[in-house]
């Protein structure tokens, strides 16, 4: 397919590889003549702290960045006033120096240009790459209204710029923690208890005294807090039961590992539904106070036993009965965790009500050790003219679709910006800023015919990602560590603020996103939305409000208040009324109901590998997040590729090994572009093979990270559609073994 | 199945996957040490037993070789070192417990006494040689005078050498294919066939290369007992030992040891050498240059197969 | 007084969070490093066991590798640390020879190094890097000859095992099992 926009590989600079030259005489150690120690440690008191939380994942957690005499960052540690991480980062917190010192890093603006035919980036001052983006903005605006500008965001980045887009007059924004992520949970649990999970999850990990884990691998899944009370609760002998058809980290810690069969939760989690109903485990002065619809549930799962559930998942029946016990003996300091990354087999939203109402009967939402009443401050907002009206916004192309949608759907955004789909309203520029769409979203051939259809792509990374290989325009941001952005409240057991101000000035001549978005702004127009110096005057202003200053929080980094909404958990027989239609826990969905679907969740039965092909499952390294550390120093230190699991009885079928390496080819033979080394585990289900997300980039300019393994985006082309809030299902893909090169024409999708 | 990765990527520089920080300085410098303690050996031996003149070559000429061999093995162990400058802190302290220590000392003592010995014998190899310095010419005549002396130094200080060779490796108790006594007197026997091997290819009298080539069988044979053994003790010893004998019984040293050390190395040239003894003619230089080549690959295999055994935990 | 490290390989989830603040606390260069996870797999699906350990220079009570060091480079200090004088060391490879665990590298500038406990921490009565940051708080460090200290209670009250004992070099790394 000939396209008007090649994808380049920033490569403009020949790399030559420096030969090493060997010498007999290589006088190491003169550096260490003079030093009586040869490590260039450097003691924290000759250095200086500034606060800071991390964008190395979304969990935020506050911590202090140290930076030496010569204005060099050395290392990053938690701030132990805060919640979130209790002074302790993750692998990927305390390697998040590599960002900052990644040499591969955007350095200046760059701009598409085609010379003698050949499409090729050239670098540009801040001044005309800004003006150039705005007027590209306008132009699209000015033809077919702002409404056809999307922003796609994730992270600290997407905040500048959605007001931006707000004073601009476009609704159209998408950021992958919704359809690829999370967007079903909230769903699941708004139409049970009224109020989405959120995040950090209100769970009470801390107190809890059974965890039961459906496919969320926590340990490997390191969000901070969540892991640092598991192993808490690890340490009481709290009961762990994890379900997973992979021995997962977690699984590896459990009372009770269930290998469940893939894609096959919903039988299970209604086969417990009914063990607690049943066997009266269920809580019944909690449900009989606060749920509705119980009769018709306990109608509804009359025939679920867990007989009947084995024969769906392979589960034995008492071990289904002897895990519900578990959870009913321990409630309500129970925890049937709602996961994170639930979109899955395009049933997600429904198998998320069965989780929330598994918590309901074991009454465990409101009650110390299941769930805890979260709490934020609100950050008091910078006055600004009213933000115009968009006369549509993505909602207005459903036609009825995802009723419950209550995010931007990036897929929907990507087929809007294709005229072939017919879209009432068309998506013509793009900003993306903070995600890597081909890495992040499936189906990637959606993602390149929008990608060639629309007029205009901006990029704003910090990286040399495969996004910006797309862009018209590249504007570098600064990391976080050279960074002011908005204040971080989020909700937690005692409400909290954080502050994250740059410790050194941005390397190279990259900026951060409010200055961007600021700069867009004055150059669209908006000048008056924008209105301040800069943003110490925007956070000084608003930390003001809030018994603070600047000053301050810059000394302290984190800030707690007193809670103002009551207590964390429900007294007993406390009168409550919860967010829903009854006001009750809805165990009978009324809103899913009044539009049309399953007001209980039933097992619908998907699909399950041919003879020869394996279920295609992901999920995450520790020490890695998605694909933005892939190319980080520090932490590809620690795993610079990912491999495929094969169960051995697999992989003597096939006759491989560990360290062979295969192409796999999925169901609709998509090949990955690399071959991927095998690792050979009874850790995996025979027929199911792992590997880890995030790998397989393919941008010449990551030095350490291009052509790392594989891509498993690449491989979901098979998209289950969660018709309910228009969640990209990706775990029903199958793939096969290639033991030879397949040598497919290079096809850069 | 059981499985045991590093998952952290460990991937260490000389380390990682199995350690390799010793290369191909450390044998050449263990051959080296071994071959100049041979000819130091023979060479005081037979000055002590007062065979000078039947016994040129092995007392006088070969020696000529003994300094050129030491310091070419220094400093083949200076190539090794990875922090150079520092090379000096060795002679700033004595650490009896660690033989790289009295290694560095007894080649400290035992290089000078090399210069001096084959000073004493400069003019009657160079007979026009002239020291410019008189004081050189007076302590020249001194040493000669203690020559007897000198030989006791040197045929003591070689055997120390000679054994040091091997203790270097045996005393790490981490390779297992190293832990053994073995080690040492199986080094010190070998260094003394490649000494001898030296001298024999120098040697210009039948009678000298007789005497040398009946103590060189001896030797063999006493290395080929040596090697049995260590293998049996390896084998009746514990996994890891059992682990490391493997390399050489199937392994991957199996063929590189058994042909050349052994057969080549060994077994072969101390054939060729009865031969001649029983009136065959051989070309002298044919047995001597398979015992170097085995002595040098001798060390070669065993740094290089001793680095990649370990303790398994 | 005995300095000892208790590692929970329960509550380790082998992130290797340890592994990188040893790095950015120490300046460790890139390539190496001073602590490293293993992840030991056996059984068969679905009855699988994991092990996860964290391991590092073990501060043996009978150091074989400071015993072969010909300059006293390697030495050890109060609370039995076993550490390396990179100005005293010629780098000649033998104390990489002598540890059994493979605990020691050969620092880029020459110098061979290994881990420190981290006694520019203790000195100010602050735990090792690795203990302050691991997010399981499975890392337990302290003084052994103190019997309130973590570590003794740790040893006191679980079953636990050292690193190849028959290797006799008497380690204080102990793992909880
Ligand atoms: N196949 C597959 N797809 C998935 C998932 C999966 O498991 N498998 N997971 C899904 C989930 S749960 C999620 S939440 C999404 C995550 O999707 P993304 O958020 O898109 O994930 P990343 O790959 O981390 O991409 C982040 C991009 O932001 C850039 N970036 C990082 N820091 C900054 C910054 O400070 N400023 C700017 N401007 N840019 C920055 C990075 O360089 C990178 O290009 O992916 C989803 N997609
Ligand atoms: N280190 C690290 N931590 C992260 C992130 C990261 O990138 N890196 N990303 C963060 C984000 S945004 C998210 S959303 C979360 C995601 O974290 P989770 O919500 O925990 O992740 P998932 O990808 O849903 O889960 C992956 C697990 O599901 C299992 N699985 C696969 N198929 C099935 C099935 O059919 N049934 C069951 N029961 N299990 C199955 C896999 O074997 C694997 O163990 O992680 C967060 N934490
Ligand atoms: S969990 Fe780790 S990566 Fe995420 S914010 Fe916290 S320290 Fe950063
Ligand atoms: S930081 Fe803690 S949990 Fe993570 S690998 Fe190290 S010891 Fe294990
Ligand atoms: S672990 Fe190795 S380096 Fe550390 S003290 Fe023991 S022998 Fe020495
Ligand atoms: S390398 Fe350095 S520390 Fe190690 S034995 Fe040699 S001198 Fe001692
Ligand atoms: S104690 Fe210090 S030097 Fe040793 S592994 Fe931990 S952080 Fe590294
Ligand atoms: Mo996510």
């Amino acid at each position: 397919m000939k396209t008007r926009r090649d994808f380049i590989k920033i490569s403009t600079a020949g790399a030559g590889a420096a030969a090493l030259g060997l010498s007999a005489f290589n006088w190491k150690g003169a550096n260490t003549l003079l030093a009586s120690n040869g490590s260039g440690r450097v003691s924290d008191e000759e250095m200086t702290p500034y606060p800071t939380y991390c964008e190395v994942c979304f969990w935020k957690c506050a911590g202090w960045t140290y930076i030496d005499k010569s204005g060099d960052i050395r290392k990053i540690i938690g701030n132990k006033e805060d919640p979130h991480c209790n002074g302790r980062l993750c692998p990927r917190g305390t390697g998040g120096v590599g960002m900052y010192e990644d040499e591969d890093r955007l350095k200046t603006p760059l701009i598409r240009e085609t010379v003698n035919g050949k499409q090729v980036f050239r670098k540009a001052s801040w001044d005309e790459a800004l003006n150039l983006v705005a007027s590209k903005m306008k132009k699209t605006a000015d033809s077919h209204g702002p409404e056809a500008v999307a922003l796609f965001n994730h992270g600290s980045p997407g905040s500048h710029f959605k007001q931006l887009f707000h004073a601009f007059g476009s609704g159209n924004e998408g950021e992958p923690a919704w359809a690829q992520c999370r967007g079903p949970r909230e769903v699941g649990f708004a139409a049970t208890f009224g109020s989405w999970v959120g995040s950090p999850e209100p769970t009470d990990i801390r107190d809890t005294n059974c965890l039961v884990l459906i496919g969320s691998h926590i340990g490997e899944n390191m969000h901070n807090g969540q892991i640092q009370e598991m192993s808490d609760a690890i340490d009481r002998g709290a009961t762990i039961i994890t379900v997973d058809p992979r021995l997962s980290t977690a699984a590896s810690k459990s009372k009770y590992w269930l290998p469940i069969k893939p894609a096959t939760d919903m039988a299970l989690l209604l086969a417990w539904i009914h063990v607690l109903i049943y066997e009266d485990l269920y809580d019944k002065d909690y449900v009989g106070q606060y749920a509705f619809g119980f009769d018709q549930l306990k109608a509804h799962v009359k025939n679920m036993t867990p007989e009947w559930a084995f024969g769906i998942t392979t589960i034995k029946p008492d071990i289904i009965r002897k895990t519900a016990r578990e959870m009913a003996n321990a409630a309500p300091a129970t925890i049937v965790h709602p996961g994170r990354h639930v979109v899955w087999y395009g049933d997600d939203s429904q198998r998320s009500r069965a989780i929330a109402i598994l918590n309901a009967l074991l009454g465990s939402w409101g009650k110390r050790g299941g769930f805890y009443f979260k709490e934020a401050v609100s950050v008091p907002k910078y006055p600004h003219p009213k933000y115009p009206h968009p006369k549509w916004d993505w909602k207005d192309n459903l036609n009825g679709k995802y009723p419950l949608s209550a995010m931007g759907i990036t897929t929907e955004l990507l087929k809007a910006s294709i005229p072939e789909f017919e879209y009432k309203h068309q998506i013509r520029s793009w900003l993306v800023a903070g995600t890597n769409l081909p890495l992040t979203i499936p189906n990637k051939e959606l993602f390149q015919m929008a990608a060639d259809s629309v007029d205009f792509i901006c990029v704003v990374d910090t990286m040399p990602m495969d996004i910006t290989g797309y862009a018209d325009v590249i504007l570098p941001e600064c990391t976080y560590l050279e960074r002011y952005d908005f204040i971080r409240s989020s909700p937690h057991r005692e409400p909290n603020i954080a502050l994250r101000m740059p410790a050194t000035p941005p390397k190279y001549e990259s900026k951060p996103a409010w200055w961007i978005a600021k700069q867009l702004g004055e150059r669209l127009g908006l000048g008056e939305y924008f209105n301040y110096k800069d943003i110490e005057e925007v956070l000084d202003w608003q930390l003001k409000k809030m018994d603070t200053s600047l000053k301050e929080m810059q000394k302290i980094g984190v800030k707690k208040y007193p809670r103002q909404s009551g207590a964390l958990y429900l007294s007993k027989g406390e009168e409550y009324e919860f967010n829903t239609n009854s006001g009750k826990i809805e165990l009978y969905s009324t809103e899913f109901e009044d539009h049309g679907f399953d007001p209980m969740p039933v097992y619908t039965e998907h699909p399950q590998p041919e003879d020869g092909y394996y279920r295609l499952i992901y999920g995450r390294a520790p020490m890695h997040t998605f694909s933005r550390t892939s190319n980080n120093h520090n932490l590809w230190d620690l795993m610079d590729e990912n491999s495929v699991w094969v169960n051995p009885k697999v992989a003597a079928l096939w006759d491989i090994k560990t360290g062979d390496h295969v192409w796999l080819e999925n169901q609709d033979f998509v090949v990955t572009n690399n071959p991927v080394k095998v690792r050979v585990t009874e850790r995996i289900r025979w027929d199911s093979v792992y590997i880890v997300h995030g790998f397989g980039h393919k941008n010449r300019k990551l030095s350490r990270a291009n052509d790392r393994g594989v891509s498993d985006t690449r491989l979901i082309t098979n998209i289950m559609e969660d018709p309910m809030m228009g969640g990209t299902g990706m775990r029903g893909n199958f793939v096969t073994f290639l033991k030879e090169d397949p040598n497919a024409e290079e096809v850069e999708l | 199945m059981k499985e045991e990765l590093f998952i952290s990527g460990r991937d260490i520089p000389f380390i990682d996957p199995y350690l390799n920080i010793w290369h191909w300085q450390i044998p050449v410098y263990l051959f080296l040490g071994g071959l100049a303690a041979g000819i130091m050996f023979f060479a005081g031996l037979f000055t002590i037993i007062g065979k000078e003149k039947e016994m040129e070559t092995t007392v006088k000429w070969a020696t000529f070789l003994v300094p050129v061999a030491l310091v070419l093995g220094l400093f083949a162990l200076f190539l090794d070192l990875k922090h150079q400058l520092y090379f000096w802190r060795l002679y700033t302290t004595v650490r009896l417990e660690s033989p790289m220590s009295w290694g560095a000392w007894t080649l400290m003592f035992i290089t000078p006494l090399s210069f001096i010995w084959v000073a004493t014998y400069i003019k009657e190899a160079i007979p026009n040689w002239k020291w410019k310095i008189s004081l050189v010419e007076n302590l020249e005549v001194i040493a000669t005078k203690y020559r007897i002396h000198m030989a006791w130094a040197m045929m003591m200080l070689a055997i120390v050498l000679g054994v040091y060779t091997g203790i270097l490796l045996s005393a790490f108790n981490a390779r297992p294919l190293w832990n053994t006594s073995i080690l040492g007197p199986l080094f010190l026997v070998s260094g003394l066939s490649t000494g001898l091997a030296t001298i024999m290819w120098m040697s210009k009298s039948h009678y000298e290369r007789s005497v040398l080539s009946k103590i060189d069988i001896a030797l063999i044979g006493v290395e080929l007992f040596l090697i049995t053994h260590l293998f049996m003790g390896f084998l009746a010893s514990s996994a890891v030992q059992i682990e490391a004998a493997q390399l050489f019984l199937g392994g991957e040293f199996t063929a590189s040891f058994w042909v050349f050390v052994v057969i080549l190395g060994l077994i072969f040239p101390a054939t060729l050498e009865i031969l001649e003894l029983r009136g065959y003619k051989i070309p002298v230089w044919i047995p001597a240059f398979l015992i170097l080549l085995g002595g040098l690959a001798f060390r070669f295999i065993m740094v290089e197969a001793g680095q990649i055994t370990r303790f398994l935990y | 007084m005995r300095y000892a490290m208790v590692v929970d390989t329960r509550k380790c989830v082998g992130c290797s969070d340890c592994v990188v603040a040893c790095q950015t606390e120490n300046n460790v260069p890139h390539g190496y490093c001073r602590d490293w996870i293993v992840e030991v797999v056996d059984g068969s699906y679905p009855n699988v066991e994991i092990e996860l350990r964290s391991e590092r220079c073990n501060h043996c009570d009978n150091s074989p590798c400071v015993r072969c060091c010909p300059t006293g480079a390697s030495h050890i200090i109060d609370g039995g640390v076993v550490v390396v004088t990179a100005n005293k060391c010629i780098g000649c490879g033998a104390c990489i020879q002598s540890c059994p665990y493979d605990a020691r590298y050969s620092h880029p500038e020459g110098y061979v190094d290994k881990c420190t406990f981290c006694h520019h921490r203790l000195e100010k009565g602050q735990h090792p890097a690795c203990v302050e940051v691991c997010p399981t708080k499975c890392l337990y460090f302290g003084d052994l000859d103190d019997p309130n200290s973590d570590v003794s209670k740790a040893l006191r009250n679980r079953k636990w095992k050292t690193l190849a004992p028959e290797a006799g070099t008497k380690p204080q790394i102990y793992f909880l099992t």
